[in-house]
Parts: structure tokens; sequence; C-alpha cells
């Protein structure tokens, strides 16, 4: 299935979209919401990226932080470098180099990994990713070991008064690149080169014998993929001012694959929705728990259970009834389907808290939360919340099946309309 | 008359198993050539080594004079010999459209392009509509294969294999699991999409065979034990004990 809107409603979109990235700052303008916003343009990038190879091209990589990550690496020695007068470059292109380093380490990378499609291509994806782990800590006087290299983004004079000192010029920065690469994502996906890597993932020996060498389709995707990865590297050196081990780590290889899927492998605009929830979690709830990681991990599980095609696939499911003016059927069972969600998520949320308060050695047990503060060693807590989540999921079971029905029902209607 | 395709004694075995035992074979260019033989005579092997797909043991496949044992089977391809599939392989996420487009990008040119807009191609579009039209799918432009009828799956096969324009043209068993009125309307399909083209074709249904072909080549245990006009492979003695005697037999019992 493919997500095709008309030219017209395309510009529209593209427009919106634009509109979007230059009024999001001024309508959250605390600086944590900045900083918020700017990471997720670079991961909406990454997540993008990412979707090149496992969406368009059916390649699953458990080692795409590689490129995004030596794209960093690079992008920060050359910051550097320009910060000692070595050679004058603008920052604002300075993704161009993240990128293109990125690009070179998918052609030397690539060349190796997608000489084998499917499962042999993850492993060996795998493989990289966890060699290239252990040579930035071998290599300790160029990756900088553990700590990493920091580098400083303001650099040469300001032009036009812009030094990207100020977080809000890196936003807008980010949210520039954010909006070029996406346009060049979304043309690659129209090319010869975009259709034949649909093609191959689908069919690679009917491929095969239409005059394509499959072998050279993924390489060239994964190239272009690699450059993508290496310019969103790049702006995340510009906003971190330091690149270490992590940007290659298996970890943020898993989170681009996790952010992916939850936004819908299946259509282009999936890891954009994906990005912005991965990022939230990452950064909004992180501050708030330690637990963060497994709240994510759980609503991950939960959409590959429930939701194969991602968030995108659940928003498109909706666009026939929202066209037949029939939405508002839906309000009731979403209301109650809602209700039962937060109760069951009360439960849950209250017990894994409580197993992290009594996993830390030497913190209080009492939690306070505003208006009510317990005890987490005493058993009443423990029984309430396990109360709240069976009683939220026996909800849960009704409200589904109420939904289902209404569902079904609404879809008879705009059939028979 | 030139020769489209020859085959010098080609073997094939997997493991100690030997399926193809020295083939030789010459196709001429323009011809309909039928290769008929038992189930587990080798026939698909034998399409599966000249289109690449297995790597022959030993043994020559030439081209219009040019060796290709040993390429890919994007390279044969690519050299104007394509090939269809016993079991329906196609594209079946896209729609017709798209699946014949597949086949016309490199043909045109396009090859790995990320730089020109297929859906702007005018003369990749043309090809296309022009395929689509041929094999009687115009009107099935945007549903996708998967959801086709049978007898429509088998068509687009063709239409994917034909669409490149390749002037030596494969088809595995084109009919098989046709009914009557189908199998009749695939014959002329075929008839006319490989006007001036080499057609080879492995097919079981004794009267298409003899209605297209202008010449058969019986395979029977790896090796060709005949080749001719229809008329003289009907009345060769070898070919009667070794397969048609069976296979009137078998039509006599069913």
């Amino acid at each position: 299935m493919r997500y095709q809107p008309l030219n017209l409603a395309r510009w529209i979109l593209w427009g919106a979209t634009a509109a979007v990235f230059i009024v999001a700052p001024l309508v959250f303008t605390s600086s944590f919401a900045l900083t918020m916003l700017t990471q997720m343009g670079s991961f909406i990038i990454f997540a993008l990226s990412y979707n090149m190879l496992l969406g368009q091209g059916g390649m699953l990589s458990f080692g795409h932080a590689v490129y995004s990550g030596l794209g960093a690496y690079i992008a920060a020695h050359a910051l550097n470098l320009m910060g000692k007068g070595a050679f004058a470059f603008p920052v604002t292109l300075l993704p161009l180099i993240g990128g293109l380093a990125g690009m070179l380490f998918g052609v030397m990378f690539g060349y190796v990994t997608t000489r084998r499609a499917g499962t042999t291509f993850a492993l060996i994806s795998l493989g990289v990713g966890e060699m290239v782990f252990a040579c930035v800590l071998m290599f300790p006087g160029f990756f900088g070991g553990e700590a990493g290299i920091s580098t400083n983004r303001v650099v040469g004079k300001a032009f036009l008064g812009v030094s990207y000192g100020p977080a809000i010029q890196v936003y807008y920065l980010v949210a520039a690149w954010c909006l070029i690469s996406m346009a060049a994502m979304f043309a690659l996906t129209q090319t010869s080169l975009g259709r034949m890597a649909n093609a191959v993932r689908d069919n690679p020996e009917r491929a095969e014998f239409v005059g394509y060498d499959t072998q050279k389709v993924r390489f060239l995707q994964l190239v272009l993929a690699s450059f993508f990865a290496g310019v969103s590297g790049g702006l995340s050196c510009i906003n971190f001012e330091i690149v270490s081990a992590e940007n290659v780590s298996a970890l943020s290889s898993g989170g681009v694959l996790i952010a992916t899927f939850i936004g819908g492998v299946p259509f282009f605009f999936g890891p954009i929705l994906g990005a912005i929830v991965f990022i939230f979690f990452v950064v909004a709830l992180s501050g708030f728990t330690k637990a963060w990681l497994l709240y994510l991990g759980l609503f991950f599980v939960l959409m590959v259970l429930y939701a194969p095609g991602g968030l995108a696939s659940l928003l498109l499911l909706h666009i026939p009834l929202l066209r037949a003016r029939r939405l508002n059927r839906l309000a009731l069972p979403y209301l109650l389907a809602g209700g039962a969600v937060l109760l069951a998520l009360a439960g849950v949320i209250g017990l894994v808290e409580m197993i992290y308060r009594l996993s830390e050695q030497g913190a209080s047990t009492v939690i306070s939360l505003p208006g009510v503060s317990f005890d987490a060693a005493t058993a009443p807590p423990w029984l309430s919340f396990g109360f709240l989540l069976m009683a939220g999921l026996a909800a849960l079971h009704f409200a589904a099946r109420f939904f289902s029905r209404r569902w079904h029902d609404v879809q008879t209607e705009i059939r028979a309309a | 008359m030139t020769t489209a395709l020859e085959l010098h004694d080609v073997h094939k075995s997997f493991g100690s198993t030997k399926i193809i035992n020295g083939v030789s074979l010459e196709v001429r260019a323009g011809e309909r050539h039928a290769i008929i033989g038992p189930n587990g005579a080798g026939k698909s092997t034998l399409y599966n080594l000249v289109s690449g797909r297995f790597p022959v043991s030993s043994g020559k496949i030439v081209l219009y004079g040019e060796e290709i044992t040993g390429l890919k089977p994007c390279e044969i391809n690519r050299k104007g010999l394509s090939r269809s599939f016993q079991v329906t392989n196609i594209f079946h996420n896209m729609s017709v459209y798209e699946n014949i487009r597949c086949a016309v990008l490199w043909p045109a040119g396009y090859r790995y392009s990320f730089w020109s807009r297929v859906g702007g191609l005018k003369d990749v579009q043309r090809r296309a509509e022009e395929t689509m039209e041929r094999i009687g799918l115009a009107r099935r432009r945007d549903v996708l294969a998967g959801v086709l009828t049978y007898a429509e799956q088998r068509a687009l096969e063709i239409g994917i294999t034909i669409a490149g324009g390749a002037s030596v043209v494969l088809l595995d068993e084109p009919t098989a699991g046709m009914s009557r009125s189908e199998t009749a309307h695939a014959v002329q399909l075929i008839r006319d999409v490989t006007v001036g083209k080499t057609l080879i074709m492995v097919e079981h249904d004794m009267g298409v065979i003899f209605d297209l072909a202008d010449r058969i080549s019986v395979l029977v245990y790896g090796e060709i034990i005949a080749t001719g006009a229809p008329a003289d492979i009907r009345s060769n003695a070898a070919v009667q004990e070794a397969y048609l005697g069976s296979f009137k037999k078998e039509k006599h019992d069913a």
C-alpha cells in the first residue's frame, strides 16, 4: 500500500509541514521544548534514512548508527579544525560534510553488507556495528574514547547575525536541513532506483530477471541512506557539541529501528511520526522516570503486536471515515477505550515505579506525588495498583469489543452509502 | 538463417544427481521452439541454466554468437534474453502498471538513475501502456497484481517478460493451470506478443505445442532425444516410445 495524495494535496502537505517547522518554537517557547524540537528534527532525518533501508529496500539493519555516528565524528573534527582556523567553511553546510563522510563509510561497509539480503544482511550489519563500536574505543586518539570529542559550534564571524550560539538558531538550521532532506528522500522514492528498491524488496528474483543487479540496487540505496544518516549526525554534532561512542553504538542503531517501526515502515511519512514519539520518550520521559526505556519497550512491543503498520497505518485507517464525515461516531468508543487505557496505565506505572524504587539502594521507599504519597515497602499500594491494572484490562476488554463493533458498523454504513 | 541460442554439451548435476546430461541445441532466430518431456526430465533446470539462475556444471551457452555461460541473470537479461516462470513470479504489492514499468526501466536506459522522476518519463509510460494494451490488462492498470485473477496474473507474467523488448523469450508452462478458454486466449496472446521474436517454451499441453511450435525438442532424463518439426516428432519412434506413448496412455486412462 502506498499513500499518494494528489499533487495539490502534496503541495499543501509540504507547505503545512514547513509552516509547522517555522511556528513550532514560537508556540513551545521553553528552552526544554526547543531542545526537544531540535532533536526531533535531526532524528526525523535519521529515521527516514533508516526507512530507505527497512521500508523501501527491505533491509533490516542493526547498525545504521554507524553512518550517522561516524558522520558526526568527522563533522566534529572538521568543526574543530575550522575553530583552529585550519580552513574556512560555513557551519550552515557542516551537515554536508557529515553526510559525505557517512556516504563514504556507506560505500565501504555497504559493499560488504549488501552482498546478501534478508537475515544475512541483518547479521552482517550487526557485526559491522559492533566492529565500528570496538574501533571507536580502540583508537582514542581520533575518537576520544568513552568520553568522545567535544567541539564548539561557534566559529568564525557571525554571518547576518547568525552565529549558531543561541539554541533557536540551531533549531532553524536543523529545521531547514530536515525539510530539505525530507523532500530529497521523498523525491528519491519516485526515481528509477527508488522504485526498483521496492521491487528488489518484494521479489529480488524477478528484479534480477528484468535486468537489475539486486546487489547493486541494495548497495546504492544504502549509500544514499548513509548520506542522510551522516547529515543527521552532522546536525547532532552541531546541536550537542559532543560526539561519543554512544553515537555509533548498537543502542543508537536499535533506537532508530524502534522509532521507525513505531512510526510505520510501509509509509514514507511513518518514520517522521516515529521520530517525534521516540524523542518525546527519550527526552521528556527520561526526565521524569528511570523506567522510560521500559515504557518505550512496552510501547514498541504493543505496536509490533497490534499495529505492525505503525502509527501511520492507524492514522490512515481513519481517512475514509473522515471523508464520510463519520468520525464522530467513534468518539464514544474512543472515550471509553481511552479511559480503560488510562486506568490500566496507572496500574502499570504504579507497579513499575515501585519496583524501580525498591531496587534502588539507599533510596527512600516513600513515593510522593502531588496530593498522594505512599510507601512502596508496604502491601496496600501494591494491591491498589494491581487492582487498577486488572480493572483497566477488564474495562479495556469490553471497550475493545464495543469499539470493534462500532468500527464494523461504520464501515458497513460507508460501504452502503 | 542465424542462430539465436546455442547450447553446446551442457551438463548440470546437483551433488551426484545428474539432471542435465549433455544437452546440445540450436534455436534459430525467429522460430517458435517448444521443449517437451515428461515430468522431471529437466526442462525447468534447462531454463534456469540458460537464464543464469543456476551455473552450468560444464558446457557452453551462446546467445547470438556471444557466450553467456556464467553470466548473472541480470546480465543475460540485458543481452536480450527474457524468461517467465512456471510459478507466477510478479511484484504482488505493485499495480499492474508498476509491474510492467519495472521491466521497462532498464531497457529504456534509466538503470539505477536516482535523479529523474519515474512518473514523468514519457517513453517509459508509453512502452508500459503499449505492453498492457497487448496483454489485455490496460483496464486493470491500477489494480494490485496480487489481487488479479490467476489467468490475469499469467498474462502479467508474460507482459513483464516481453515488456523490455527482449529478442529471445523463454516461457515456462505459460498455460499451466488454465481452463480451456483461458488456454486458447493465452495461445493467441503468446502468438501476438512474440511476432518477430525467438520463442522458446516449455509446455505440457500438447494442443498448445502442436498449435504454436515451428520445431520441437524432446528432453528425456536430461538428454535431448529428438529435435524436429511437429509432424516429424509425432511420427518419431523413439519419442513415441519415451514420451508421447506414455502421454497418450495417460490421456486414455484419464
